[in-house]
């Protein structure tokens, strides 16, 4: 019989390791999936190499896990939103390497790490000062540029309801990177809403089909990044 | 410029309503952050647009009473939207296909500076301490089939934003098709920045005074 529940957050995120790859869904706070990353800084990991679209708000999630400079590297396209004040200092300070990625790129570099496609050319970027040092070729007359695959050791994504299999559906604009780093990572952990048994997710509806997926962890209750900033919360 | 200045040419909603004028019912549009936004509210009766979100959502709808908010439903500039009835979400690769492979019409942007070949320079000033910062705009110039720019014709200290060479790094070569400022719309074509209408009231002098480059009547 095939379970991929775990207990709880901590559980789900116990084996990432110091120096591991993570990639991290969310687009703003719509998709980050805050509990496992609160979880994850509980674990005391270090090193690690961040994937993930923004650098996080507040100092809750994505923003307590860099504050708390566990992070050597993010490789995102936008590292600034609004309440966004612990990624910059960081930054300015040299403790924390960027790599800044178009999002269109960074979105597709990760859809190639999980379809087993190590490289694949596109035309963002060309002339711009993002693709210095990156090898371009002339197809049809346009010119593209050169672009590798990212893939991670972990990802930690928030769906809204999965089955034990590990089938996702996801809530809204949350979806976002979830499904393509759930392809990317060695090992996908999801935290949903709530965890059904297989057959109560039509198959027709399923966004992130189980084979992508490792972990599986209920949190009924997942915080919302601009409610805990607003009330002027921070992590741990 | 103070509230009681004189004012010269459209006022932003005036810009964006003109801007609305221009696009034919039924286009896919993805509209950037800040002025371009504005262009939602300004469609003409009658026209049906369908609006983009990058980070997931197309059918996208106006701001949501306070009842039906869900930080979950935003747009990319971070904040809350509504879905249309015919909305469809999806995941990020399938947004930058729509981008990339060229199915959506049109996106509206701002810009930093415009030059007279249609480069775009909007994401960075390059100065040491900014926080760079792309996303996705490097992707939508490169693949959205009409890249519209909508913008003030100079800075705050009068320099102008249509200009003959980028000096602020680029988000893409080429990439302009047509300018809409305070002062006027300006097509970039292969001879340069090309009038298409004054705003009323202002002469054709001013804004080629106000121009980085040449500026040409039809």
């Amino acid at each position: 019989m095939i379970d991929k529940r775990v207990q709880g957050p901590s559980e789900a995120v116990a084996d990432i390791h110091d120096g591991a790859t993570v990639m991290i869904g969310g687009f703003g706070e719509a998709g980050s999936p805050i509990e496992l990353i609160h979880a994850l800084i509980d674990r005391g990991s270090k090193g690690l190499t961040v994937i993930s679209n923004n650098t996080g708000s507040g100092q809750v999630g994505l923003a307590a896990l860099l504050k708390a400079e566990r992070v050597a590297k993010v490789i995102c396209s936008f590292p600034r939103t609004a309440n966004s004040t612990v990624f910059p200092d960081l930054y300015r300070r040299g403790k924390v390497e960027l790599e800044l990625v178009p999002q269109g790129t960074l979105a597709e570099r990760i859809r190639a790490g999980g379809a087993g496609i190590p490289a694949f050319f596109t035309p963002a970027a060309v002339g711009t000062p993002l693709a210095e040092g990156k090898e371009s070729r002339t197809f049809d007359g346009k010119e593209y540029l050169l672009e590798r695959w990212l893939r991670a050791d972990f990802a930690l994504i928030k769906g809204r309801i999965a089955d034990t299999h590990g089938n996702v559906i996801y809530h809204k604009t949350a979806r976002n990177f979830g499904p393509i780093m759930a392809m990317a990572a060695r090992v996908a952990i999801v935290q949903v809403r709530s965890v059904v048994a297989p057959g109560a997710i039509d198959p027709e509806v399923v966004v992130t089909p189980g084979i992508f997926v490792d972990r599986v962890v209920e949190v009924r209750e997942p915080r919302h990044e601009s409610e805990l900033v607003a009330a002027g919360a921070t992590y741990p | 410029m103070s509230d009681d200045a004189p004012q010269i040419g459209w006022s932003r909603d005036e810009m964006a309503r003109r801007v609305a004028l221009d696009i034919p019912s039924g286009s896919y549009v993805n509209l950037g952050i800040g002025i371009p936004e504005l262009v939602a509210k300004f469609v003409p009766e009658g026209r049906t647009l369908i609006y983009h979100t990058e980070n997931g959502l197309l059918g996208m709808g106006p701001s949501p009473k306070p009842e039906a908010a869900d930080p979950e439903l935003i747009n990319a500039g971070k904040r809350q939207v509504t879905a249309l009835p015919g909305a469809a979400y999806f995941h990020h690769a399938d947004s930058f296909a729509m981008i990339r492979g060229g199915h959506l019409d049109l996106c509206v942007l701002g810009a930093m500076q415009v030059a007279c070949n249609g480069d775009l320079a909007n994401w960075s000033t390059g100065e040491p301490d900014a926080i760079p910062a792309v996303g996705g705009a490097m992707d939508l110039v490169a693949g959205v089939k009409s890249v519209y720019v909508i913008t003030q014709h100079c800075t705050k200290t009068g320099e102008p934003k249509l200009v003959d060479r980028c000096t602020y790094p680029l988000t893409g070569r080429a990439v302009v098709n047509r300018i809409y400022t305070e002062l006027a719309v300006i097509d970039v074509t292969p001879r340069g920045f090309e009038l298409v209408e004054l705003s009323p009231g202002v002469e054709f002098e001013y804004v080629r005074e106000r121009t980085g480059a040449p500026l040409f009547r039809r």
